[in-house]
């Protein structure tokens, strides 16, 4: 076992190490981009309008309520069905769904930061002579992103997770490695093992990463 | 403290014609027809309940009125088609729990909305911030973070950041009630200096003796309505209505 370890990762390091870096790419592409819709949705959610509040509600509770594995699916043959012209890589269409996944959680995440701003603040705002968005824009978000900021990052740590999804259409990730390594050596449990690894390390640290931001941000205050 | 402005000559500044305002089924206030003069300086008492704060937050629409009238600087502000913004940027008002904007330093807190709101450049807001700083005595507070401060200092901080937009007018709603005893007095000596120098002031204060020195004029409000107003010494000395005979038998 050990000697199958010491080969796979003399042969193969390189495709590991390229996967890691497709599997973390997506994650932040997923996370960054979502990051924004989720900022978007949340206000559209909060808002008087019942259009708006609508459209954010349908597709909050859709994302929400499906399989991601069924959303990746569905971008995968979707978008280049309706846009063709593009030519979107497989890759594309796979950081699309998660984009709109982790959109999403993210708005939901940003709903509740939202919120745990005190009216207060909107008050002082609104009664200096701020308009609502401007007073959303440079009073309420700020402190909402900092109250969401750890919340934030955890999303990151379950789509990193949730990437390996992506794998069912070899779009390079750790995943897609292992089902590569394997079928060129026929082992299975061995390059398991090591993108198990890999993945717990990553996500364990960026789990303890967090805890010190929590604390960094409490003690700020 | 001139006691004896006489307010009535004084034009009017905001004139309140039959508030209504109800939360739901309950309500609040009940038919308010009431004139503020400029220059002038009154306060609002009452027990909690009457009514004070909503009255108070109607007249900077933070409450939307039921029904009735807000007239101020030519306009309705009370009809849902005047930009409300514009008017607020004349009227500026202190909370109870001061609502610094914690993620902001103190002089950004100042700077903000006179920059923002393009009344002045950044270097003209940064020059009066700095000289309401040295007037209200938070000169070295200047570039610190608005956690570090007391609660006085966060009021002293939340009224000059009101009156960097040069606002016509000042709401107080109850500006000492969350602060420790030892504090109360540097804020009431801010409002105090304000009050000197001639700006108008509404406030809602459970500080009888504060309200008898500096303000003109007393409004006592109960159930929703002004029950009996007059000068200080009249109305904390000779109150006619037995409700307010009632109230300040309570507080004085």
């Amino acid at each position: 076992m050990v000697a199958n370890l010491t080969r796979l990762l003399t042969k193969y390091g390189m495709n590991f190490v390229n996967g890691l870096f497709t599997t973390l790419e997506l994650a932040l592409i997923s996370v960054a981009i979502g990051c924004i819709i989720g900022a978007i949705v949340a206000i559209m959610r909060l808002s008087k309008s019942k259009i708006l509040n609508g459209i954010a509600a349908v597709y909050t509770e859709v994302i929400r309520d499906t399989p991601l594995l069924l959303q990746l699916y569905f971008f995968y043959f979707l978008l280049p069905d309706i846009l063709p012209a593009l030519r979107l890589s497989k890759f594309t269409c796979i950081a699309v769904a998660l984009i709109f996944n982790s959109g999403a959680y993210m708005s939901e995440v940003f709903r509740s930061g939202i919120q745990s701003v005190d009216r207060g603040q909107t008050e002082a705002a609104r009664s200096l002579g701020l308009s609502s968005s401007q007073t959303m824009i440079r009073i309420v978000l700020p402190q909402a992103l900092r109250n969401v900021l750890p919340a934030m990052c955890n999303e990151f740590v379950a789509i990193t997770k949730e990437t390996s999804l992506a794998s069912t259409f070899y779009v390079g990730d750790l995943m897609t490695q292992y089902q590569t390594i394997s079928g060129k050596t026929y082992m299975v449990i061995e390059p398991l093992i090591i993108i198990g690894v890999i993945y717990f390390v990553v996500t364990f640290t960026m789990s303890k990463l967090i805890a010190v931001l929590e604390r960094k941000l409490k003690t700020d205050e | 403290m001139s006691n004896t402005f006489d307010y009535t000559a004084a034009p009017a500044l905001i004139r309140v014609e039959d508030l209504h305002k109800s939360f739901g089924s309950l309500k609040v206030l009940s038919g308010i027809t009431e004139t503020i003069h400029k220059g002038e300086v009154v306060s609002l008492i009452g027990p909690s309940g009457s009514g004070k704060s909503t009255f108070l937050r109607c007249l900077n629409l933070l409450e939307v009125p039921t029904s009735g009238h807000i007239w101020f600087n030519g306009e309705d502000i009370a009809d849902k088609s005047v930009n409300i913004d514009k008017h607020r940027q004349k009227m500026g008002m202190v909370f109870q729990h001061f609502n610094i904007f914690p993620h902001m330093s103190v002089i950004e807190n100042i700077t903000l909305a006179p920059v923002m709101l393009g009344k002045m450049s950044k270097d003209e807001a940064i020059a009066k911030a700095e000289a309401l700083l040295e007037r209200v005595g938070l000169s070295d507070k200047r570039d610190n973070k608005p956690s570090r401060l007391s609660g006085g200092q966060k009021q002293r901080l939340a009224i000059i950041r009101a009156l960097a937009m040069e606002p016509e007018v000042m709401l107080f709603d109850e500006p000492t009630s969350a602060l420790d005893p030892e504090m109360v007095g540097e804020v009431l000596e801010v409002i105090k200096d304000l009050a000197r120098n001639k700006m108008t002031c509404v406030i809602v204060t459970h500080e009888m003796g504060f309200a008898r020195e500096v303000c003109n004029r007393v409004l006592f409000m109960d159930g929703g309505t002004i029950c009996e107003q007059g000068e200080p010494h009249k109305l904390f000395d000779h109150p006619e209505h037995p409700r307010t005979k009632d109230f300040l038998s309570k507080v004085l």
